[in-house]
């Protein structure tokens, strides 16, 4: 599995600094990144097919294929390529962490 | 009488150009968007705080696509505008829309649907591996986001965006290590006919090959996929050139596609009647020559209804308008219009042309392994596709969907339907048009389970 990022930056790379959480890891972001890039710039992959096939990152990046499906550490799902990262945020990309409820 | 409600979904160029036809009528539309900014993808607009130029982001078409935003912004407060809404179902007579958890529905007295495109896809074994994207996925990535997909890209498949995508990403100064177009050049040659009905478009596609061959990018024509491999993400595309020798191509990025397909649910959804385009290989709503469907009221726009490209869009996001208006019993100016419908059939021409030039290869779909996954939202193999369509002796796609699942994940057939069918096709030695096409279902994308109607 690849550690390092799978997107390049080629431009806009000024922007402010942005820290969010990848699977507890801390990193860092830029303001206006979609978590789909803030994610595929520091790791290779954003979630495993549930059908065990293997690692996916993403496809469309416009919202229609579906496949860049994130966690937070509550449950909530976050479509990686149509949200805009935020300070703070704590990313899943292992496993969806169902709420248990009740 | 109350002014007539109109709603246009999508504020790309058709959805733009519509809603600034209404206004200069007098009317106040309703735009319903799916992103927070306009522009659609195309257009489609980077953050605030980024700083690149419009010559940057968009090239040769820089001055048309400031052109649609300042339109767009010039009409703060002359529509009603609903960005980051998600326009899931029609039925009575209502659009159905979502911002962010929160449901409702819009009553409408006419729907101009201008919901764009998506890139058309056909599998090949890998295609799932991280690193691969489709074309307008890698666009969006530079354009929007100043990011390459990689950092050796190869771009596979046919169209226009195949040689602007590739020429784009070396321009930002990406690392560009192939074009493989599935297209030979003998299609290029018999398409030209039609395609000189845009002789400045044509211009410059051959502006953007030569850019490509000038900065030492290798473009192979005629070639046959095989396969994207690599342990958990790409590391080789492989396929066969035109004369047969073999292709290997090491790459951390593949961008993938066959021109565009037509994001066509809603009308679907709305009742028109669609009807196989043999041009394109894909069920498009039937249309008259200025966007009305075959169901009162409801009007298409843009390359939702035929993929005429931007400045189609634009034109055809007029004539929608129009024709909505003189519907509604309004006066249209039909010296106008006429000069309209004209452009819009010059465009249509090179539409055909492009698909003569650059062909869906339907046949791809045929001799791919059994083991190719088609669907990837649920990992269902060809070979399943396959089994079901004889095996079980599916007749057309929706009952194969029934059997296999193919097309009802969570991406709604928009990435295995056209090759779906065209397996199905093949397995049971029938036309792709004799296996009819997948249902739209509401709703047209996923819900969140948190979704709420307040006072329903």
């Amino acid at each position: 599995m690849p550690t390092d990022g799978r997107f390049e930056r080629l431009a806009e790379l000024d922007r402010p600094a942005v820290p969010i959480e990848i699977d507890g890891k801390p990193v860092t972001a830029r303001q206006g990144d979609t978590l789909l890039v803030a994610i595929l710039t520091h790791v290779g992959s954003l979630r495993v097919s549930e059908f065990g096939d293997g690692p996916r990152a993403g496809f469309c990046l416009m919202g229609a294929c579906q496949d860049c499906w994130v966690w937070t550490p509550d449950g909530e799902r976050l479509q990686a390529c149509g949200t805009p990262v935020q300070a703070g945020m704590r990313i899943v990309t292992r496993g969806a962490p169902w709420p248990i409820l009740g | 009488m109350a002014d007539p409600r109109i709603v246009i979904v999508g504020a790309g160029p058709a959805g733009t150009r519509a809603a600034e036809t209404l206004v200069a009528a007098g009317l106040r539309p309703i735009v319903v968007n799916e992103a927070a900014a306009s522009g659609g993808q195309i257009y489609r607009r980077q953050p605030p705080g980024f700083t690149r130029s419009a010559e940057t982001l968009y090239g040769t078409e820089a001055s048309r696509a400031t052109a649609v935003h300042a339109t767009f912004d010039g009409l703060v407060g002359k529509i009603e505008y609903r960005p980051e809404t998600l326009a899931w179902n029609v039925q009575d007579g209502a659009l159905h829309i979502l911002h962010g958890v929160q449901a409702s529905r819009l009553p409408f007295d006419a729907l101009i649907i201008a919901t764009g495109a998506t890139d058309r896809v056909m599998p090949l074994p890998g295609w799932t591996l991280p690193g691969v994207y489709s074309l307008g996925a890698s666009q969006i990535a530079l354009k929007a986001q100043g990011c390459a997909i990689g950092r050796r890209v190869a771009f596979m498949g046919t169209g226009p965006l195949l040689y602007l995508v590739a020429s784009q990403y070396v321009k930002a100064g990406a690392a560009v290590v192939a074009v493989l177009d599935t297209s030979p050049l003998s299609a290029r040659l018999r398409a030209l006919p039609l395609m000189a009905a845009r002789p400045d478009v044509l211009l410059k596609g051959v502006g953007v090959m030569l850019r490509l061959r000038r900065a030492g990018v290798p473009i192979h024509l005629g070639i046959t996929p095989v396969a994207i491999e690599g342990d958990g993400e790409v590391a080789l595309l492989r396929a066969t050139a035109a004369n047969g020798t073999a292709l290997e191509i090491a790459c951390d990025a593949v961008g993938i596609g066959y021109h565009l397909r037509s994001e066509t649910q809603l009308a679907d959804l709305a009742g028109c009647t669609l009807a196989f385009d043999a041009a394109s290989h894909q069920w498009l709503p039937v249309l008259d020559q200025d966007g009305r469907a075959s169901v009162a009221g409801i009007y298409l726009a843009g390359d939702g209804g035929r993929i005429l490209g931007a400045d189609g869009a634009e034109t055809a996001g007029k004539l929608a308008a129009y024709a909505a208006l003189a519907d509604l019993g309004r006066t249209v100016p039909d010296a106008d219009i006429e000069k309209l419908r004209s452009s819009q059939r010059r465009m249509d021409r090179f539409r055909r042309g492009l698909a003569i030039a650059f062909p869906w290869p339907a046949h791809l779909a045929a001799a791919l392994p059994d083991e190719t996954l088609v669907c990837r939202c649920e990992a269902i193999t060809a070979g399943e596709l396959r089994h079901v369509a004889t095996a079980l002796d599916a007749p057309e796609v929706n009952r194969a969907k029934a059997f296999s699942r193919v097309g009802m994940g969570r991406c709604q057939g928009r990435y295995c339907g056209l090759a779906g069918a065209e397996i199905v096709a093949a397995a049971r030695g029938v036309g792709v048009e004799q296996v009819g096409r997948l249902r739209g279902q509401a709703p047209v994308r996923p819900l969140p389970i948190a979704a709420r109607v307040d006072g329903a």
